[in-house]
């Protein structure tokens, strides 16, 4: 019902509004084109000016309104972040500047040099000196500006540092897998031939095939695989290696203000450190729900909005008993005896499991 | 045909050849204009629908389901898959159809030979097929929207491997065959049209009209028309690896990929391929809309200010920079698909760089209505907004395309904002002042200048309470090209800004038809023009009679003696660039 109220309004505006232009079309005869025309250009040149006034109110009230719903409000979750948000307020300050000088002289001189006839045009069609200026200085400004981008833009594409932890991000539609590796530094092999939905679904080399080329490898029989939860440690610097399974993906970490895309076939890094637990986070932010969660911020398909991952950080003495809980993806999808490790020999019975699929 | 045209030899004309596969540039300059706005209104629509769902996203849509059908809405909701195929046509209709063909169709087939004084385009018939391929193009289309699986839905980028697999989305099926084959019939459109203008500007000047007494829009058109012909060929071979890849078996986007419960027999090929073959159109496409527009608000801001366009050479040598730099900035798209950090760094180099021309362009616009004396007509209104929205994006640019900072932003709201703002509104705006200021050459009539302020006011209005606190979303790691956000504890707190974006774009939307309106309605019924010219302006166009005849010009094509920027020079308010230099005048153009 509604919607033909406002279909029923809407035409009664259109309707009200051809009415008056008509009639000002008949006013403008009536009282002569070149009149008419005056007090059109004395309306508009005032309007420039009231529009300059309340823009720049608006934009203020405006802040007033949303700066608290952004991340500026709160502290970056990372050590890169904070980085980011210096640049931010560099950038700001010196394109805000610009904006601010920029309309209202632009909007006053639309106000202030309409046609008059108490004053003369000033015929000025060039001048190199002025076109000088307004190429170096922006030029200049720029340079910082680069300066200031490149300096952090090596830093957060750099190398990770030493100690920090490794973990590997693999996007699909729709949803996130994560791999811890069970023996540090060393991440099994794995081949997406190997996919196998219902046990391992990122496709871990735990047995040979002669087919694809694949040799068994020990370390994959170790990694531990999660999906949807990540967890990191504070102040712990951790190595990101980004793929995907299928289609473009974007692990978006908006509270830590990076991204990267997950690209199949083509692997990627990211590193950062987190700053804040996430209980330390709630607290921050006032929220008792906040998480930090992972967007996808690259179109993948219909379920592409759905695509969500959480982060937990926890304190080091957090993580390693949680680490301490956490068995081999391996281990979890073929649940034998656990006391023997060394899980590199795979008995006759899983021989036959494999092939059958 | 066209050298030998004058007043006293008439064509017979039927009605097939005179309004439908007319080679007259005035016609299909008029039938790319009517086809860019139905293409507008569309692409309208289906951004006020995708806009419901952002901002009413628990409405019941059982009215719209009695429209669209159950594919579109079902059960009162506008469905994931409808919301992709609606952003996605909308972004590429309004992109390449209304902003690419609409825009510069109209413009340059209006005005080069208009401007440049000549009977008619180099090649008359090139160019009517350059309107009939883009009108197959619309047909095909605007007919993927009918289709069973719906339209192409993964975004108007078309990244592979979402766009190459049927098995990855609906939309990915026939809707990308329709989608790619539309798009390689535009692209052969605009080949035809672009090579025309280029040919025409370079080679049928009138006499006395060197390439420094040009008017800018012709520059620009110019710059525009090289740039896509040097970057169309690059998507369009692009596309046609994709259709390797789709249906022929080959691995140039394809690898490693594991989908639908298969893995795919493809390796080797890269993703990210595609994205610099797309993105070396891409960005340049950006500029092949804005230029025109930039040509287009440089020529009404110097008629309306009655004063002479500031820093000619220096307008001519930024569009110059622009065109060079465009080809070389394509990656900063690209900053977050692991592309190489020193590569990365260059192409932050060369994007910040544009700021400096754009600069020039900004200031040199600023000093042409310094100490003027302005006509605030319509098209001046739009010409004047034009300049602030590209003022406020482009600002917004030399944000993202800092690598560091598009680290945090990328593919948030913040991209959204920024390029709406400094493209599609601005380049609208320039369209939109280019009709109010040409419709009496085109029609004869004038159009309604109350519905022309009206206009203005509601859209420039509208346009910046749209998109000014979409900076604000982005900053809070919005990402775009989500269905709902309802579910997410980072990016729900705008529900109430969304609501309030997608009233605004409601009322801005209807407020275009009152300009849709005001078109139609002043072709019939007008004002009569009854001086050639109008607005008192220096170019050749004004000097055609009221009614166009085919050839232009009744008798000789006038020779040019001067630059088009003499207002009120020594005391005269305008002096046509047909005029002599007087003996004792000094010359101030180039």
């Amino acid at each position: 019902m509604t919607i033909y109220l406002i279909i029923a309004v809407v035409l009664l505006v259109f309707v009200i509004t051809f009415q008056v232009a008509k009639a000002s079309e008949y006013v403008s005869i009536l009282r002569g084109e070149e009149a008419n025309r005056k007090q059109n250009n004395k309306i508009n040149g005032w309007l420039m000016i009231i529009f300059l006034i309340l823009g720049l109110w608006g934009a203020y009230i405006c802040n007033n309104l949303l700066f608290k719903k952004t991340l500026l409000a709160y502290p970056s979750a990372s050590v890169q972040g904070d980085k980011v948000d210096e640049m931010i307020w560099i950038t700001l300050a010196i394109t805000g500047f610009v904006f601010i000088v920029t309309q209202i002289l632009l909007f006053y001189f639309a106000w202030r040099y309409q046609e008059s006839d108490k004053r003369k045009v000033f015929f000025f069609s060039h001048s190199n000196k002025l076109e000088f200026i307004w190429t170096a200085i922006p030029a200049l400004v720029l340079t910082v500006l680069i300066v200031f981008g490149l300096k952090n833009w090596f830093y957060f594409t750099g190398e990770a540092p030493k100690d920090a932890m490794e973990v590997e991000v693999t996007g699909k539609q729709f949803g996130w897998i994560f791999r811890y590796p069970g023996v540090p530094g060393h991440f099994g092999k794995k081949y997406y031939k190997m996919i196998d939905l219902a046990n391992n679904p990122l496709g871990l080399c735990w047995r040979d095939s002669a087919a694809i080329q694949i040799k068994d490898d020990p370390y994959a029989h170790k990694d531990v695989v999660l999906e949807q939860t990540m967890y990191l440690i504070k102040n712990k610097p951790v190595k990101l290696i980004i793929g995907s399974r299928d289609v473009l993906h974007d692990v978006g970490l908006s509270q830590f203000r990076l991204k990267m895309d997950a690209v199949p076939g083509i692997p990627t890094t990211m590193w950062l450190t987190p700053k804040y637990t996430t209980e330390e986070m709630k607290k921050i932010t006032n929220n008792p729900d906040f998480e930090y969660e992972i967007s996808c911020d690259q179109m993948c398909g219909n379920g592409h909005y759905s695509m969500k991952g959480i982060i937990k950080v926890l304190t080091q003495e957090e993580y390693d008993a949680w680490w301490a809980k956490q068995k081999p993806a391996y281990l979890l999808a073929f649940p034998i005896d656990t006391s023997n490790t060394k899980v590199t020999m795979i008995d006759n019975k899983q021989q036959h499991l494999f092939t059958k699929n | 045909m066209s050298h030998n045209l004058d007043a006293t030899h008439h064509h017979e004309e039927t009605f097939i050849t005179k309004y439908i596969f007319s080679q007259d540039h005035k016609m299909i300059s008029k039938q790319f204009l009517i086809t860019g706005m139905v293409w507008a209104v569309i692409g309208g629509i289906l951004s006020v629908i995708f806009r419901l769902q952002l901002g009413y996203p628990d409405a019941n849509y059982a009215w719209l389901e009695n429209i669209l059908g159950k594919w579109w809405v079902e059960g009162g909701h506008i469905t994931a898959q409808a919301y992709y195929a609606l952003v996605t046509i909308h972004g590429t209709v309004l992109v390449f159809f209304v902003l690419t063909g609409g825009l510069s169709g109209t413009f340059a087939n209006l005005l080069i030979p208009f401007q440049i004084g000549a009977r008619d385009m180099a090649s008359p018939f090139m160019n009517m097929l350059s309107y009939w391929f883009f009108f197959v193009a619309s047909i095909v289309m605007l007919a993927s929207l009918f289709i069973q699986t719906g339209p192409f839905s993964g975004g108007w980028t078309a990244y592979p491997p979402l766009s190459a697999l049927h098995q990855a989305s609906p939309g990915s099926g026939v809707g990308m065959d329709y989608w790619i084959t539309a798009m390689a019939l535009f692209i052969v459109s605009s080949l035809l049209g672009g090579l025309n203008y280029i040919v025409t500007i370079l080679n049928m000047r009138t006499k006395g009209l060197s390439m420094t007494r040009l008017p800018l829009p012709m520059w620009a058109i110019l710059f525009t028309a090289i740039l896509g012909v040097l970057s169309f060929p690059v998507l369009l071979s692009g596309c046609i690896l994709l259709i390797f890849d789709r249906h022929f078996g080959t691995s140039f986007y394809l690898s490693d990929i594991f989908v639908a419960g298969t893995a795919l027999p493809n390796e080797g090929g890269s993703a990210i391929l595609f994205q610099h073959l797309f993105w070396f159109l891409g960005h340049p496409e950006v500029y092949i809309i804005i230029l025109p527009a930039m040509g287009l608000v440089s020529e009404v801001l110097a008629v309306n200010a009655r004063k002479p366009i500031f820093g000619y050479l220096a307008m001519v040598v930024s569009m110059f920079a622009i065109l060079l730099l465009a080809f070389l900035v394509w990656a900063h798209h690209m900053f977050v698909t692991g592309l190489n950090p020193f590569l990365g760094s260059i192409f932050v180099l060369l994007t910040l760089l544009i700021a400096v021309p754009s600069a020039v362009k900004v200031f040199n616009w600023l000093t042409t209505i310094w100490r003027g004396s302005i006509h605030f007509t319509p098209a001046m209104l739009f010409a004047i907004g034009f300049v602030s929205l590209f003022i406020s994006g482009g600002l917004t640019g030399i944000w993202l395309g800092n690598s560091s900072l598009d680290i945090h932003l990328h593919d948030t709201y913040f991209v959204i904002a920024h390029f709406h703002i400094v493209m599609a509104v601005s380049a609208m705006f320039g369209m939109f002042a280019g009709i109010y200021h040409w419709f009496p050459k085109m029609y004869g009539r004038y159009m309604n200048n109350t519905l022309g302020y009206i206009h203005f006011w509601v859209t420039i209005i509208g346009a910046y309470l749209i998109f000014w606190p979409m900076h604000y979303q982005g900053l809070a790691g919005m990402p775009r090209r989500y269905y709902d956000y309802s579910t997410w504890e980072s990016f729900k707190q705008f529900a109430d800004l969304n609501r309030f974006i997608s009233t605004v774009a409601a009322v801005v939307f209807l407020t275009q038809l009152i300009f849709i309106f005001n078109f139609f309605y002043s072709v019939i019924f007008g004002r009569v023009l009854k001086t050639p010219n109008p607005w008192k302006a220096n170019t050749l166009e004004w000097t055609t009679p009221i009614h166009g005849i085919h050839g232009n010009w009744p008798g000789e094509i006038p020779e040019v003696y001067r630059w088009p920027y003499d207002y009120s020079k020594g005391g005269r308010d305008y002096i046509p660039q047909t005029e002599p230099i007087g003996p004792n005048e000094i010359d101030d153009g180039h």
